[in-house]
């Protein structure tokens, strides 16, 4: 909780939002209860599904709480826009999104779906823009930021490894369109905007194969 | 003239259309760092485009000189596996030198291994490129050399000299993206406004407290001052190489996005931080400012009160994680 406060900062918020001031720690045996609605689409274990051919639903399990908090207030408030995620994250207290936040954070990743196709060199083009970056394009590491392996970095930056290829290329394309653009200061927005869509595909599938962070 | 890589091992069919994707290349690295805004090469300077760890696959270079460059890569890019023995801090070489020290206008690290044995007026007597790797780990990593000649310094100037492959020794044209350009200084500095441009575009990554992130012993972000940051004898102590990082390479992946008081500002406000002490002070402030104040600390704040509370900067014996002042490679050269 410590970085909170900055990075409300940060974001330019005059106001504390009523689910800082509340102050609210998760209990994860509430947020099962109040997950009860998520689990049509993320499972039952967290694990959510690639769809090849429509959204793809990521997996929460493991993810930060913080973070996960964060996209659930954002959805509400409509920082992050999602016409699928919104009436589910309407639905949930600030108590409930702190709890269901709890909830799957504490549970075990399984192993990304997705990408299975993707050729070795385009493999390979992904683990180098996961780890090294291609600076020739200024596009930075997925690394430099999600951090050792690509498994997270506080509530800030989510761990990547390991989640739904379908999911990740769809965000990426998101921030790319800037339809997505909750990030703090366009740090993944200036990423993605520099990004082919044969990268994207890449880096999408890298990361699926991936061992996501074990809880 | 740009540099271009050939690798002798292909076929001549490949040869020729490699020779013209590496021209290609430069043109287009050159054309990405344009539309970020940064200058395009004079016709005077010299441009190179360093090769990258898959060009070193695809050579045909000795297997194990293979071996020996990518442990090179390896510790440039990972040095915080030598924490506690060589590295007494939270950086890694390319946390300075982005890009694994290829980028231009991030301090490119092939200049040194093309411009050296040289003098050096940082210690005053003839650099070659080990004792120059050596002053980046005295001061920037507040730390004790690698050995001369030992392995992990003979895989780091390994790799250095790799990158500068096809470059002549001694150019006499200036080096396009050469260290750290510093953009030109506003009149006044304000730490005030330094302080707030760092929480506001700084701190998501680099913490309130200037502490950096880290993770699992892995540095994620840099911390900019205190214990865990460069020491006051590193270069980025000096204002004009500290807002020269930040204007050119500041938010990460948004070069150039700052104004020029903005860079400045903040280099401002984090050099009139602590952290840990110059490995060349003589036990004296005053003393140590006289020794070193002419060549190196008149661009720097050390000894300096602070404006906010009168703190005098570097005034203390503090020498971060590691339990000694200067390591022994801190040490003059006469060649007599």
């Amino acid at each position: 909780m410590k970085h909170l406060p900055m990075t409300l900062l940060v974001l330019g918020l005059a106001v504390l939002p009523a689910w800082l001031q509340a102050a609210t720690s998760g209990d994860a045996a509430r947020g099962k209860a109040a997950a009860a609605a998520c689990v049509a689409c993320h499972q039952g274990d967290g694990s959510g599904k690639n769809n090849p051919s429509g959204e793809s639903w990521p997996q929460l399990s493991g993810l930060d709480a913080g973070y996960i908090a964060k996209q659930l207030h954002d959805y509400k408030s409509g920082a992050r826009e999602n016409a699928t995620m919104k009436p589910f994250a309407m639905m949930l207290s600030d108590q409930q999104i702190a709890d269901v936040s709890q909830y799957y954070s504490e549970m075990t990743p399984k192993q990304g779906q997705g990408g299975h196709d993707a050729s070795d060199a385009m493999l390979q083009r992904g683990r180098i823009l996961a780890e090294r970056g291609d600076w020739s394009d200024y596009i930075v590491s997925c690394k430099s930021c999600h951090g050792p392996d690509n498994q997270g970095v506080g509530e800030v930056f989510p761990g990547i490894a390991g989640q739904h290829a379908g999911y990740i290329e769809a965000q990426l394309e998101a921030w790319q369109a800037g339809t997505r653009k909750n990030d703090p200061q366009d740090l993944m927005g200036t990423i993605a905007r520099k990004m082919s869509n044969d990268d994207i595909r890449a880096v999408a599938a890298w990361l699926a194969s991936q061992p996501p962070r074990s809880n | 003239m740009k540099t271009t890589f050939i690798y002798a091992a292909l076929t001549g069919a490949l040869l020729f259309a490699t020779a013209l994707s590496a021209n290609d290349r430069a043109d287009d690295y050159i054309d990405t760092l344009t539309e970020l805004g940064y200058p395009a090469p004079e016709d005077n300077e010299l441009v190179h485009i360093p090769p990258t760890m898959d060009d070193l696959e695809q050579s045909d270079t000795h297997p194990e000189f293979k071996r020996v460059i990518r442990r090179g890569h390896d510790l440039f890019t990972d040095t915080q596996q030598l924490r506690g023995e060589n590295v007494f801090n939270n950086m890694n070489c390319s946390s300075c030198h982005l890009g694994e020290g290829r980028m231009p206008f991030s301090a490119p690290v092939w200049p040194a291994a093309v411009t050296l044995p040289d003098f050096r007026g940082k210690n005053g007597h003839v650099n070659n490129l080990e004792e120059r790797i050596a002053g980046c780990f005295t001061y920037s990593m507040n730390g004790n050399p690698p050995e001369y000649g030992s392995d992990d310094m003979l895989a780091l100037s390994a790799y250095h000299q790799w990158l500068a492959k096809g470059v002549e020794m001694y150019p006499d044209k200036p080096i396009y993206g050469r260290g750290f350009p510093a953009p030109k200084r506003p009149d006044e500095l304000s730490y005030e406004r330094g302080e707030n441009l760092y929480q506001e575009q700084c701190v998501v990554c680099h913490g309130a407290d200037g502490e950096g992130l880290q993770v699992g012993g892995k540095t994620v972000f840099p911390a900019p001052w205190g214990d865990n940051s460069n020491n006051w004898g590193a270069g980025i102590v000096r204002l004009f190489t500290a807002a020269g990082f930040i204007k050119n390479n500041m938010p990460l992946g948004q070069p150039l996005s700052l104004s020029d008081q903005e860079a400045w500002d903040i280099a401002y406000y984090m050099s009139n931080q602590e952290r840990p002490q110059d490995p060349r002070y003589t036990g004296d402030i005053e003393e140590t400012l006289e020794q070193f104040g002419p060549t190196f600390h008149k661009h720097s704040l050390y000894g300096q009160r602070r404006e906010t509370d009168g703190k005098v900067l570097g005034d203390h014996s503090n020498t971060g994680e590691k339990d000694f002042l200067r390591p022994d490679t801190v040490r003059p050269r006469t060649f007599d």
